[in-house]
């Protein structure tokens, strides 16, 4: 049901469009059984870049306090993009690896489970 | 001499009589906003204003509690009462009031105000009116209250400023401008029935009994003076919806839609609250879960009984609110803490004593999810490595909440709860069931929605560093962070330092 409104209706166009990021797209980014680090976060990244650097640079900035961040066996790393498991290929861009704007990554360590174990 | 008028005679002039019919405009054009929403009143006369109030008495009795409200916070002020508090810590709780409850009191005031310029009952007018100066004489009194703290602490010094910019801020704000930027009667519907009627006990209990129980007199007084305010207005959000829903049968699903949505809105909104009660207080006269089952499971269960013969049930997502009520505040102050480098107020780990007691309170949630939680920040401030989020959060679309809630109701407490809609080729991210279904009624309005760090992001927020937007923010600089070896914590233990000495003076002497 369209909204009702005594204006006629609202304008075309969404706030958070991506031609508004400069050039960047955003991006949500969660590492799963980590509750400590918080809810996800969200970054205005370049589409072409390299799946690699969101790896070596991206979540380090946002996990690597962590202390099972040392531990995380990258080969190992499960993702789910947007709800959908993916296996992404390092030195395409995050476009070609099928990230768009707001999407939403996830990414679980198997083995690992949280401070304790207990999720955090 | 004419005799004197009865009360109920006098109300009926000086309210009712005051009407008239429109001749030179169509009544529709008058009254342009109380149709398009498609709620029909066939008779504004049976609306029933259960408090009779004139304007004559309305001053009187108002001027009577300013006069008794305006000497105890003189006197407070007088007598440094601010060092009679449990902790300074406790500040923190005030700086949430002002920044997050306080500009709403204004809005409201705005909301009535325009309600009683578009509904075209007279008996509605009066009342929207009086609701409106009550609503403005509560944003005055609580100003005028905590300007004695703003000499003392940090945090306080521009609300307003803050609330239309501040990204915990745009939680509150968000609802109150959704309500405002609705129709007359959802904004009623919302504003005095889902916010004053069902869900106020679970804002102002807190509030008050919380400065109740940690010495703050000046709080408890202002709070106590909106008081028989607060019950007009109850009164007056249960006596609008029987009004609506009787006057015709087309109005009760509109309303129940209503009822749903601003039921979900608010209670995200007490979010912030269950987070200050829990975690923020000093001395918790009682957790957010045990005032939940009171107010909201025992009375909304016994007024929705009530209010069956209407038609209406209880709110949809409800049974969710509760679910999530053993792990509200832990999941929000969890945001708060790892966020509040860029927050108008500071936050810390529980402290030992603070952690047995939410324990006790908390025994099927606590130990379990949260405690690992707190300790693991305790051993990373111990390393001198206090945990700051380096990033910013993801927000819901709808509440505006950074997404910290978990799966609850589907049975996984540590699993974050991520709900999505596409809407006009773009994405949406919502945090609950009831979050999501708010967004899919309306997805042109929501799509809209000013989301902090998105905002951020396309650079309308002062610069891209956090420094700028902290001054985009109008913070100063001791008002963010940690809690221990803040400002308001250092100069708190100098004046007891201090005072102790005093007493140490005299009793030798």
């Amino acid at each position: 049901m369209a909204t009702k409104t005594n204006f006629g209706t609202y304008p075309v166009g969404n706030k958070d469009a991506i031609e508004n990021f400069h050039g960047n797209q955003l991006v949500y980014i969660a590492w799963d059984d980590h509750l400590s680090v918080g809810p996800a976060n969200v970054f205005p990244l370049p589409p072409e870049m390299p799946f690699g650097a969101l790896i070596s640079e991206v979540i380090p900035s946002i996990t690597s306090f962590h202390p099972d961040f040392e531990k995380i066996d990258w080969d190992k790393v499960q993702w789910n993009l947007d709800g959908k498991t993916i296996t992404p290929v390092a030195d395409q861009s995050i476009a070609d690896n099928g990230v768009s704007h707001k999407s939403l990554l996830r990414f679980k360590t198997p083995d690992l489970k949280g401070y304790q174990s207990t999720g955090n | 001499m004419a005799k004197k008028l009865n009360m109920r005679k006098r109300y009926e002039l000086l309210t009712r009589g005051l009407g008239w019919e429109p001749t030179y405009q169509p009544k529709e054009k008058v009254f342009p906003q109380e149709s398009y929403e498609g709620i029909k009143i066939v008779d504004w006369d049976k609306w029933e204003d259960p408090f009779r109030l004139t304007a004559e008495a309305y001053w009187k009795y108002q001027a009577e509690k300013d006069k008794k409200l305006y000497a105890i916070i003189d006197s407070f002020a007088q007598n440094n009462g601010h060092l009679n508090l449990t902790n300074a810590s406790y500040i923190n709780a005030l700086k949430i009031f002002i920044q997050g409850v306080s500009p709403l009191e204004y809005g409201a005031h705005r909301g009535f105000a325009n309600l009683a310029r578009q509904f075209s009952g007279e008996g509605a007018q009066i009342a929207c009116q009086m609701q409106s100066i009550d609503e403005l004489r509560h944003v005055q009194t609580q100003i005028h209250t905590l300007s004695h703290y703003n000499k003392h602490f940090t945090g306080l010094h521009d609300p307003f400023h803050m609330h239309d910019r501040v990204w915990y801020l745009s939680v509150p704000k968000s609802y109150f401008d959704d309500a405002r930027s609705a129709g007359p009667f959802e904004f009623m519907t919302s504003i005095s029935f889902a916010f004053e009627y069902i869900l106020t006990n679970l804002l102002f209990v807190p509030f008050m009994s919380g400065a109740a129980h940690n010495g703050d007199m000046a709080t408890v007084t202002f709070g106590f003076s909106a008081q028989s305010d607060e019950s007009r207005h109850m009164t007056l959000g249960l006596e609008i919806i029987k009004f609506i829903v009787e006057q015709h049968e087309d109005n009760l699903e509109i309303v129940q839609g209503w009822i749903d949505k601003h039921f979900w809105r608010a209670y995200r909104v007490l979010g912030l609250v269950s987070a200050m009660q829990d975690y923020m207080l000093p001395d918790s006269p009682m957790s957010w879960k045990e005032a939940w089952d009171i107010y909201f499971v025992d009375n909304c269960g016994a007024l929705f009984k009530d209010l069956g013969r209407y038609g209406l049930r209880m709110p949809k997502f409800h049974e969710q609110a509760t679910e999530e009520s053993e792990h509200l505040s832990h999941q929000i102050y969890t945001v708060l803490y790892q966020f509040s480098h860029a927050a108008a107020f500071q936050t810390e780990v529980p402290s030992k004593e603070k952690m047995d007691w939410l324990s006790e309170k908390y025994p099927n949630t606590f130990d379990k999810y949260y405690r690992p939680r707190w300790e693991m920040y305790a051993q990373m401030e111990k390393e001198g490595k206090r945990y700051f989020n380096a990033g910013l959060p993801q927000v819901c679309q709808t509440c505006q909440v950074p997404m910290c809630f978990t799966d609850i109701s589907k049975g996984n407490p540590m699993e974050l709860s991520y709900r999505v809609s596409e809407f006009n080729g773009d994405k949406f991210h919502t945090c609950s069931d009831g979050c999501k279904s708010i967004f899919d009624h309306e997805p042109e309005k929501y799509a809209h929605a000013w989301i902090p760090p998105h905002q951020i992001f396309q650079g309308n927020c002062g610069g891209a560093e956090m420094p700028d937007v902290l001054k985009y923010y109008h913070f100063n600089e001791d008002d963010s962070g940690e809690y221990k070896g803040s400002a308001d914590d250092n100069s708190w233990k100098a004046a007891h330092h201090n005072s102790n000495d005093d007493n140490d003076i005299k009793e030798s002497a």
